[in-house]
């Protein structure tokens, strides 16, 4: 989303999904895993919409749709480059909207090669190095600012983590062809690339029958144009897959070709799976981002303020404003310590030198290079793909800490879990010291979540935490304040970084608990005189003013706790601009200018939401006009002109450096400006596009002697041992690694016990009986689980032949009343190179009816599958 | 331009349960199965509000359904059905299947054979027209049991008393909704007046029929029934039996009047034999 157009945030709310025509649900079950959201998509049913549900498995959230598509897990690119195909060669996309906000029309450089051309891969691949240099994926007679493929620090690398920002372009304005017939135009361009997705090859394929397939292409068509929107709504089934972050750069090109986002019942709705998951990308528990998506400076910023500036201020867009957010940043880190002299303390920040993602860290601990681990707020024994490879590593640190509301397998790991059971690991030989310190809940904390819709909403705490439980709020200032305790007095340099920080926040109540609200005021923002800010267009690279998060704002303007806002629905729009605080600048749909003609009109009466008011001089409408409130659409930027000045009146992807939607993504990706459909790392079907390159070769590979993966060496083997699709999913009753649900009586009643998911047809192949037990086994693991058949599950006919799939929801493990094997223990660790998520959506694996083995029996029976998929060699 | 007043959010009736001059109104419940989720919310906030203790983690393998049946520790309980007509295994064909979910409750008929056989008054019609177990009063007899045509009211093993949906009595008593209609994300469950609820419901089933949803009929919406009609009733997409539920469900007490005439018949006339056979042995 955000190489697309510029943030890495829903384009929309779900509330406004109650206009669409059309809602496709794709990688995602909506009704199960957002049911309080899905009201809006029952709303917009209730008022006719056509809705859609494309997935693997009938749900609950099938259920309720007017269609649903069952289609082989792993192949959606397939699916959705036939929709684009299908618009292009009916000529059903919306020409005026694709001309004038989209890159359609630009021109793409000589250099640029297609996987069309190169039989799988696109020109800059470097086999040996499995990455690719963007250089010549550039627009005409333009430069590339970095090879952004290669610099692990950019943050402008990583799509979802492109949070809100585009790439930089250098160079005059690339040509364009509004006529869109120049043969190197993005529209031709996109033309050949999908040229190939046939309906007969998404039959083929994805196992979506021919007229199936142009239903969905057709209702998608005919909510298209200026009367008409249709919605995509997806969520980590799109995500966790190998291919991840270009399965949503599909849906993008559709929706853009489509004249969708920036309207009312249109956009990409993503699905977040926790209560403030973008909350924790916007400030951010990433490695290589800073609050508000500016980049972590990296090794070779050693003392170069003024490069790392320079390298990520591009001249055009809203990004040029980058050292504004920084140095307002350094001033609330810092406080009066960051100075023009010292470069706002920028030398005190840490530096990254690679990838330090979640599992190559977590190979690191293997490795003995990690030797401690804090854990808040997740569960990675179970939550995390390869468990088995998490645990082991777990139990190779010096410390843990963990912090949960219950004793979770990640904390038990030392005397219980599978590989104590398995004698692999013995407590007495494991030195790892583990501190279990008990957490809040969100009833005893006061803060903010951010939503799925970048929606801010405050919660008061109700009573106080029992015992010894702590917010993370109170951990964290009362950590930080015991080492600038034990730090004080220190003559050490590197002990600055720490002494200088602002480190004032004011306690409250018997248990010293730092104020939330405070916090938010410094994230917000304040004046030179202390005055909170009102929007981030007020931040200065003076020093003047301080903002902890300068997509965040505002959040606190006019001195009044914007997020706290309760205004019910029935009492102001059905936007609801007074219910809480989106960022940025509490704008609901974001591109909204896009909802008015280039001409500042409504494109339709029916569809008006943003438009130009000639009389006043500016933009109005439902929502915060997300564009210059007061630039005319006939805004020409006079020469010399940068930033968001440097785009014209008709450009309303105002984070852009050309102000575009970007159909074809010139930089910014690691694998490709384009989708292709790849196979999963691990499939039982091989490309008939590219069989030379039948997987992404793009993918990461965390490559170790605990992550075994099939299809490697004897892919003919492995997919004989190995022939059924295995997919991993959440059920409404509980609750991710199980954590806040298994350990609940009301909530474990409802699901009770581990299971798995088969058709007759495959129950019938494997002698699986319904209601008994049967052992799922993959390159990596043996879980047990019980059986459920039901008619939910469909074979599907893919290249000739049927397969099937065994879904797991993956909530279980081995603690609480409700324990049980964990499905995340079957899946690998090969991840989508863009943002280092693991592909738990699909891989394969051989289900056998019956109880797993027990002891070291269980590791006998995995080293004789590994044999015979050919991963391992028998041992003599 | 675009959102009118949604049209689920607008099905929504003042649910209030006293009126203006604060008098109390009669309340009920009506359940559209055709957008329920099957999240199961409902169930979670009634135990939640009610303090109902767990019911067993029993996995049965009966679709998402590990409830089983409405009982003393479940008093609201979601039913899954898969239907699958028979289709060719290798076809991905749609159209075929279908997975209703159905949230059951209490009915609170507007004849309760429960309130009528219980023989210490524990069981009462409150004042908005709901059926309600005190447990204070309840001495477990059990009679309400088997009196409860649709076997909802039900014995706690643990204290020997008998509990069902009080219809949030204490809630309603504050003019608040009842916990699981409140937490129904889709508003499936809709609490209100009882009379109201019958004429959205009766539009409900026009609407859905006009769509071409034939098989839309309500449940217990009929005050001529054999219970003189439910206080809770429901939309279903198929015959009752489908989801567990008696076609046509009869208050057991209903021919009591008929069946004591018929015994005092008895007894009369069996007086009058003795009383004629003694006469006629003294004549």
């Amino acid at each position: 989303m955000g190489t697309s157009f510029g943030r890495g945030g829903a384009t929309t709310f779900q509330q406004d999904l109650q206009n669409a025509d059309c809602i496709v649900i794709q990688g995602s079950n909506m009704a199960e895993c957002h049911p309080v959201g899905f009201q809006w998509v029952m709303e917009a049913h209730e008022r006719g919409a056509t809705v859609i549900h494309v997935d693997p498995r009938f749900t609950r959230t099938s259920a309720v749709c007017d269609l649903h598509v069952p289609l082989r897990a792993g192949s959606d690119i397939a699916f959705l480059g036939g929709i684009i195909n299908h618009i292009l060669t009916n000529e059903r996309y919306f020409r005026e909207y694709v001309v004038e906000y989209t890159n359609a029309a630009t021109i793409v450089g000589e250099d640029f090669r297609d996987t069309e051309d190169l039989d799988g891969v696109f020109s800059g691949f470097d086999a040996e190095k499995g990455a690719y240099s963007p250089a010549s994926w550039a627009y005409e007679g333009m430069q590339v600012a970095s090879a952004a493929g290669q610099r692990e620090h950019d943050g402008h690398a990583s799509g979802e983590r492109t949070g809100s920002g585009g790439v930089e372009l250098e160079g005059a304005e690339p040509p364009q062809d509004r006529s869109l017939q120049h043969p190197r135009c993005v529209l031709q361009l996109l033309r050949r690339h999908y040229r190939r997705y046939t309906p007969e090859f998404v039959e083929e394929t994805c196992g979506v029958s021919r007229d199936l397939f142009l239903r969905v292409a057709e209702a998608l068509c005919e909510s298209s144009g200026p009367e008409r929107t249709g919605a995509f709504v997806y969520a980590v089934g799109w995500t966790q897959h190998t291919v991840g972050v270009q399965y949503i750069r599909t849906a993008a090109i559709i929706q853009a070709l489509l004249g969708n986002i920036g309207r009312p019942g249109g956009g990409i709705m993503a699905l977040r799976g926790h209560a403030s998951i973008q909350g924790s990308t916007d400030i951010p528990t990433l490695y290589n981002l800073l609050p508000g998506y500016v980049p972590m400076p990296h090794t070779e910023h050693y003392g170069d303020y003024h490069e790392y500036v320079r390298r990520n201020s591009p001249r055009t867009g809203f990004w040029g404003h980058m050292e504004e957010y920084f140095v307002s940043l350094m001033k609330a880190y810092y406080g009066g310590a960051a100075t023009a002299e010292n470069q706002w303390c920028f030398d005190h920040l840490p530096r990254i030198d690679g990838d330090h993602s979640v599992y190559v860290f977590t190979k690191g601990m293997l490795d003995g290079t990690v030797k401690g681990l804090l854990v808040l707020g997740e569960n990675p024994s179970v939550g995390s793909a390869n468990g088995r490879f998490n645990r082991l590593a777990i139990a190779k640190l010096d410390w843990l800490v963990v912090r949960d509301l219950v004793e979770i397998e990640t904390a038990s790991f030392w005397y219980r879990s599978p590989e104590i059971e398995t004698g692999e690991l013995r407590t007495e030989d494991i030195a790892t010291e583990v501190f279990l310190m008990p957490a809040a809940a969100h009833t005893e904390k006061s803060g903010s979540f951010t939503n799925t819709q970048r929606l801010l909403q405050w919660h008061h705490a109700a009573v106080e935490p029992p015992g010894d439980c702590r917010s993370e709020l109170w951990f964290m200032y009362h950590l930080g304040r015991i080492i600038r305790e034990k730090l004080r007095g220190s003559t050490d340099p590197r002990d600055r970084a720490i002494l200088d920080l602002a480190w004032d926040y004011p306690v409250e109540g018997t248990i010293a608990e730092p104020s939330a609200d405070a916090v938010l005021r410094e994230i917000s923002g304040r004046g030179p005189d202390g005055e909170q800010l009102g929007s981030y267009t007020e931040l200065k690279k003076d020093g003047s003013t301080t903002c902890g998060c300068w997509i965040y704002c505002g959040s606190y303007a006019d001195g009044v706790n914007q997020t706290a806002r309760r205004t019910p629905h029935d009492r102001q729009s059905y936007v609801a601009p007074e219910w809480g605080w989106a960022w940025p600048a509490n704008r609901r749909i974001l591109y909204n200018r896009a909802s008015a003609t280039p001409g500042g009109e409504p494109w339709s009466e029916r569809r008006r939401y943003v438009w130009w008011d000639a009389a006043q001089g500016r933009w109005t409408g439902e929502d915060v006009p997300d564009f210059v409130a007061t630039r005319p659409p006939d805004y020409t930027p006079p020469e010399g002109a940068t930033a968001e000045d440097a785009l014209r009146g008709t450009e309303p992807f105002i984070m852009q450096a050309d102000g575009k939607a970007w159909i074809y993504v010139p930089d910014g990706l690691k694998d490709g400006p384009f989708p292709t459909h790849y196979e999963p790392a691990e499939s039982p079907f091989t490309s008939t596009l590219h069989p030379a390159h039948p997987t992404n070769p793009a993918r990461q590979v965390i490559r170790h002697r605990l992550n075994p993966i099939a299809n490697g060496r004897h892919p003919a083997l492995s997919r004989e041992v190995f022939p059924y699709v295995v997919t991993s999913y959440r059920l409404t009753e509980h609750h991710t690694a199980g954590g806040m649900s298994r350990f609940v009586d009301y909530l474990a009643e409802l699901q009770p016990a581990f299971f798995c998911e088969v058709s007759p047809a495959l129950a019938a192949e494997r002698g699986l009986e319904h209601g008994g037990w049967a052992t799922i086994v993959s390159a990596r693991a043996v879980i047990e689980a019980r059986v459920l058949v039901t008619e939910r599950m469909r074979p599907l006919r893919v290249q000739g032949r049927t397969t099937h799939t065994v879904g797991l929801p993956y909530h279980w493990g081995t603690n609480g009343p409700s324990a049980g094997d964990s499905a995340n223990d079957l899946y690998h660790l090969v991840l989508d190179p863009n943002v280092h998520i693991q592909e738990v959506k699909a891989a394969t694996c051989d289900i056998r009816p019956g109880r797993r083995p027990r002891g070291p029996a269980l590791l006998a029976l995995l080293d004789d599958y590994r044999v015979r998929a050919g991963i391992r060699r028998a041992a003599r | 331009m675009i959102a009118g007043p949604p049209t689920i959010v607008s099905h929504l009736v003042d649910t209030r349960s006293h009126d203006a001059t604060g008098a109390p109104r009669s309340m009920g419940f009506f359940t559209d199965t055709s957008i329920c989720i099957g999240c199961k919310a409902c169930e979670v906030a009634c135990k939640e509000w009610n303090h109902v203790p767990q019911d067993g983690l029993d996995w049965t393998g009966e679709s998402y359904d590990n409830t089983g049946c409405i009982g003393a520790n479940s008093w609201r309980h979601v039913a899954f059905i898969e239907q699958a007509r028979p289709v060719r295994q290798d076809d991905g064909a749609h159209g075929d299947l279908r997975w209703l979910m159905a949230s059951d409750v209490c009915k609170h008929c507007a004849k309760a054979g429960c309130l009528d056989v219980c023989p210490t008054g524990a069981l009462m019609r409150t004042e908005f027209g709901t059926v309600v177990v005190q447990s204070d009063v309840c001495n477990g007899c059990g009679y309400c049991v088997s009196a409860c045509p649709f076997g909802v009211i039900d014995r706690r093993e643990e204290d020997g008393r008998v509990w069902k949906c009080t219809l949030c009595y204490d809630r309603l008593r504050g003019d608040m909704e009842p916990a699981c209609a409140q937490a129904c994300p889709t508003k499936s469950i809709q609490f209100g007046p009882v009379d109201e609820l019958r004429r959205i419901a009766d539009d409900r089933v026009r609407t859905l029929h006009r769509r071409g949803v034939s098989e839309a009929r309500l449940y217990g919406a009929d005050r001529d029934d054999g219970v003189g009609g439910f206080g809770a009733f429901f939309l279903l997409l198929d015959d009752p039996e489908v989801y567990g539920l008696p076609p046509t469900p009869v208050v057991p007490t209903r021919d009591l009047g008929r069946m004591w005439g018929a015994a005092a018949a008895a007894a009369v006339s069996m007086v009058a034999g003795v009383v004629v056979a003694a006469l006629r042995s003294r004549a």
